[in-house]
């Protein structure tokens, strides 16, 4: 690599000869090393795919490119060829020969490998034909696929830091913030803050010793959602870019990374990229010979879903407990240390190069008339094509479930999809058609959020996911107030209560009640949001709450306490099968001879029914 | 000197004064308070100090002990909403400590008839004047918060005796609810609702 | 003077006793030992200036720092809601069941220790477990309760 870089121009000849140096490679092929192809064994295909490059000696020829996460999780490892684009999915190591034989050698495509849409059968031979693709609008995913993330050049190569060189040399910092508030850019963490607004008012706050931060908010906490480590993993500079082009528009001087503990590859990429743009003199003293100064730090979480609260994540950062406190007086007047104070999540960090790089007009032009842009959600659960999309604001859950997502899988009915994490809501089959944008999503009673969507279907039961994220919270809660700490703990007495059979109507009552205290009386947003996902299921699936308390029932079959396995003696064949692997010995009967289950010795942990093969274990 | 309205009270306030503090000037002793305690760091953990505040034609609760008077803000400290929220809080904190006396006059003030939470025991209600206390008056830091959520709890580290304890006594001093304990007549978990040190002031004349 | 070998020393070293870094330097302490001992915490105290009921609460406030030893297998379930959907629960009640013991907790012949997290981002996977860091994915109470008893098999121990 390089040494320091004092100018635009001497960024400029770097970027051509890092781009005359990639011509000469006929091909590359970009091999996924998010976190999902990881624990798919992505690691083994690159290094089979590399062995084979060197053994036909065309190392020199062809690229391999262990790049960031592409999205396309359920289908994992997933192989691209460019220039063709070509998609392989589901590649195991041994694949490695065949692909580079007729794909890289020849220029044929292996069916077998290609992506299969099951619904009409049909192959798809090109990434951006696969349906899970095409309709997306990946303005900030398409580097991940493209680049390697631990190397700095790719991302110079494809323009990266080419808007901070128009930041610093060609606009002021008030013209930085008013591109920004022209492109509508609104925080993508969850609420949805104008973040022109919050860097004004930090630019516009006193600092006594003349020391001003921004923070990058990494913790992603959602369980469920991980847009932001794959932006982190995938394409760090972007986040870079953007911090460094915040910091001149802000007038700081110092920044910080806060990333969770549990995305050790984000913190390696991270840390590498900011090693490699430091020695390039993007970062640091003096950047490009610009007279600006800015360095980046990276601070570990310690796992702490509060640590989301700007300032529990501050007190996280001076070391201290990471609990919220009161801010009446704004962070961005005193914030970390005390000193004025920015934070934005990655993914906002992230659209900001884009802005800049390609206009605020161009931008604004995605999305709705109050939110720009894209969003980037992580479609789980019972969805058929679980993974990363990034979608134009506007588009309907509709049509990111059921066009992008393919549906549900296994064939169940549709119930609801819950987005906003812990703080968000579950939304019906009846409001599918609403658009994805900050302030529909609050109308229907969730939010936006960071990102996650999870979709459920028939077998997942309502009561039982109020009680989860209620759990969940519980534990995620820093305990400081009362009313989120205990009220919390009551939340959960009353709806263990009632997933078990044993509550009463007036408890259902006391519930609302209690939510209601939760939401108006707590310290912080935590808190404030924290009966979200109650009250939302009360609103949209309250009789499923009455099926519990009355009928003592679970249509969803999930509730322990309410259901029984049995066994249909005209379907079972005697195989012994359920009775060996029943841990506590409830299954009875010989072989050949129709079993049943003693219900007394029963813990409905569900194994006879998953390892039935005839369907004869029933659930009630 | 800022402006603003208390309880239909047109009142002044210096910059920087909390509501809290603005009402107490003025005479108006309807906002009950546990983890406030003047000399020490302001916590607003314990939130029963919330009141309702009107400003730009919208109504919000906030803790009345950290919130700073703000020109033309109407805030009422006896509201039925606030009555409504401080009850809830009340009844969470007999819950999980219901033998305190602070809590049980509480109780009879708000006109709680009936403990409708689950009963847990902890002789605690986290409201850190005692961490407060040895830390910034006693100078000591020999207890601390540990913990999180639900599990929070105060304590010495490794619950062991801190080599920087004095047995100075202060945080028994401060506490709230360690050392009253409620005589009343009843079993564990009921109210006691018959003492006549516990004035009633539910209802008290509304003015929403 | 000789110089101080004690891990925590060195890896205050590392990171200049800077307050900010105090939750790295705990994790790096962490990776030490495999948990926070309390010698180690009071030397980081001392160390760093930090007064100990500070560094106590810090260390179990996050979730990340262990101050009980962990076990030579560690089982990490992933309780994320993508997860949660797909029945992780069942896995988490099949390994507490066979373990006997609780989340957070390690057997007391110190050969299993039993975790949750929240989410590990790789919901495609889901349920998943984490068995001595080898990610399995799709997992059933059924295939939990396998994957256990071969491990509990390999140590010679009957569960």
């Amino acid at each position: 690599m390089k040494g320091s870089l004092s100018s635009p121009k001497d960024l400029n000849e770097y970027r051509k000869s890092i781009q005359s140096t990639k011509k000469k490679f006929e091909k590359v092929i970009s091999v996924c090393g998010g976190t999902g192809c990881h624990a798919q064994n992505c690691v083994q295909v690159r290094e089979e795919i590399s062995r084979e490059l060197d053994e036909r000696l065309l190392s020199d020829k062809v690229m391999v490119k262990f790049t960031g996460c592409h999205g396309f999780c359920e289908m994992g490892p997933l192989v691209v060829i460019h220039p063709a684009g070509i998609l392989y999915v589901k590649v195991s190591p041994s694949d490695a020969q065949r692909i580079i034989e007729s794909s890289v050698v020849g220029d044929s495509v292996i069916d077998e490998l290609l992506y299969k849409d099951v619904a009409t059968g049909k192959n798809f031979e090109k990434e951006q034909d696969v349906p899970f693709y095409s309709k997306q609008k990946r303005l900030l995913l398409a580097m991940n696929g493209m680049i390697d993330p631990q190397n700095i050049e790719d991302y110079i190569a494809q323009e990266g830091y080419s808007a901070l060189v128009k930041a610093l040399f060609e606009m002021s910092p008030e013209e930085i913030i008013k591109e920004v508030e022209i492109a509508g850019l609104r925080g993508r963490g969850g609420a949805g803050f104008p973040t022109a607004n919050k860097w004004k008012a930090c630019r516009r706050a006193r600092a006594r010793d003349n020391i001003k931060y921004i923070l990058c908010n990494a913790d992603e906490g959602d369980p469920g959602a991980y847009m932001d480590r794959s932006l982190l993993e995938g394409n760090p500079h972007a986040v870079i870019e953007g911090m460094i082009i915040g910091a001149y528009a802000i007038g700081a001087t110092e920044g910080f990374v806060y990333v969770r503990h549990e995305y050790p590859l984000a913190v390696e990429n991270l840390l590498k990229a900011l090693e490699q743009a430091r020695q390039l003199g993007l970062l640091g003293d003096n950047i490009l010979g610009s007279g600006f100064s800015f360095d980046i730090k990276v601070s570990v979480g310690g796992g702490a879903f509060v640590c989301g609260e700007s300032t529990a994540l501050m007190a996280s950062i001076e070391g201290r407990i990471g609990e919220p406190r009161v801010k009446h007086i704004h962070t961005a007047e005193k914030g970390l240390y005390n000193r004025p104070t920015n934070l934005n999540n990655v993914e906002t960090w992230a659209n900001v190069p884009i802005i800049i790089r390609e206009g605020a007009e161009a931008y604004a032009r995605i999305g709705t008339e109050k939110s720009r842009g894209t969003k980037i959600f992580s479609l789980v659960g019972k969805v058929r094509n679980t993974g990363l999309v990034e979608v134009p604001m506007g588009i309907t859950l509709r049509e990111i479930i059921f066009d992008i997502g393919g549906g549900m899988a296994n064939g169940k009915a549709f119930k609801a999809v819950q987005t906003g994490g812990p703080s968000g809501g579950c939304i019906p089959e009846s409001m599918l058609d609403t658009p994805v944008d900050f302030e529909r999503l609050t109308e229907v009673g969730s939010m936006m959020g960071s990102g996650g969507m999870i979709v459920m279907d028939e077998s997942t039961c309502m009561v039982d996911i109020a009680r989860y994220f209620v759990d969940f919270l519980c534990e995620e809660s820093c305990g400081k107030c009362v009313p989120c700490r205990e009220g919390l703990k009551q939340m959960r007495f009353i709806l263990d209560d009632i997933v078990s059979g044993r509550a009463t109507g007036k408890q259902l009552e006391l519930l609302k009640e209690l939510a209601e205290v939760v939401r108006d009386t707590s310290l912080c947003g935590l808190g404030q949001t924290a009966p979200n996902p109650v009250l939302s299921t009360i609103k949209y699936f309250e009789d499923e709450y009455h099926e519990h308390i009355e009928e003592k029932r679970c249509r969803a079959g999930v509730c322990r306490d309410l259901i029984e396995y049995q066994i249909d003696a005209d379907k079972c064949t005697g195989c012994l099968r359920c009775k060996a692997q029943c841990p506590v010995g409830a299954v009875l009967g010989e072989k050949e001879k129709p079993h049943h289950i003693d219900l007394s010795k029963c813990e409905k942990c569900g194994i006879c029914y998953e390892v039935c093969e005839f369907g004869a274990v029933l659930r009630k | 000197m800022v402006n603003l309205i208390i309880d239909g009270q047109h009142v002044q306030a210096e910059e920087g004064w909390t509501i809290l503090e603005t009402a107490r000037y003025y005479g108006i002793d309807t906002i009950p308070t546990l983890c406030y305690r003047e000399g020490l760091t302001t916590d607003s953990s314990c939130r029963l100090c919330v009141v309702e505040i009107i400003s730009r034609g919208r109504s919000r609760l906030s803790a009345s002990c950290s919130y700073p008077v703000q020109e033309g803000i109407e805030v009422r400290t006896n509201s039925r909403r606030v009555r409504q929220a401080r009850k809830i809080i009340i009844e969470l904190l007999l819950a999980s400590c219901p033998n305190s006396k602070t809590l049980q006059c509480l109780a009879s003030q708000y006109g709680i008839k009936e403990l409708r939470f689950k009963v847990e025991d902890r002789g605690c209600i986290l409201c850190g004047l005692c961490v407060r206390m040895c830390k910034e008056q006693m100078q000591a830091g020999a207890i601390g918060f540990f913990n999180r959520g639900v599990d929070r709890r105060v304590a010495m580290p490794f619950h062991v005796r801190s080599d920087v304890c004095r047995e100075c006594g202060a945080c028994l001093y401060i506490c709230p609810v360690c050392e009253l304990q409620c005589r009343g007549p009843r079993e564990p978990g009921d109210l006691c609702n018959g003492c006549f040190e516990a004035i009633r002031i539910d209802p008290f004349p509304s003015r929403d | 003077m000789e110089e101080d070998v004690r891990p925590e020393v060195q890896v205050m070293e590392r990171y200049g006793y800077e307050r900010s870094y105090l939750i790295s330097i705990l994790h790096e302490v962490q990776k030490e030992y495999q948990y926070l001992p309390e010698q180690a915490l009071r030397n980081v105290a001392a160390g760093m200036g930090i007064s100990l009921v500070d560094i106590y609460g810090v260390a179990t406030f996050f979730k990340a720092f262990s101050l009980k030893p962990k076990g030579k297998h560690s089982i990490v379930l992933c309780m994320g809601t993508a997860c949660h959907v797909r029945n992780s629960r069942g896995l988490l009640e099949e390994a507490r069941r066979f373990l006997g013991i609780e989340p957070g907790d390690t057997t007391d012949d110190l050969l299993f220790s039993l975790d949750t997290v929240n989410c590990l981002g790789a919901c495609a996977l889901g349920p998943i477990a984490v068995i001595d860091g080898e990610y399995h994915g799709q997992m059933t109470p059924a295939k939990m309760e396998r994957l256990l008893k071969k491990l509990a098999k390999e140590e010679g121990v009957r569960k």
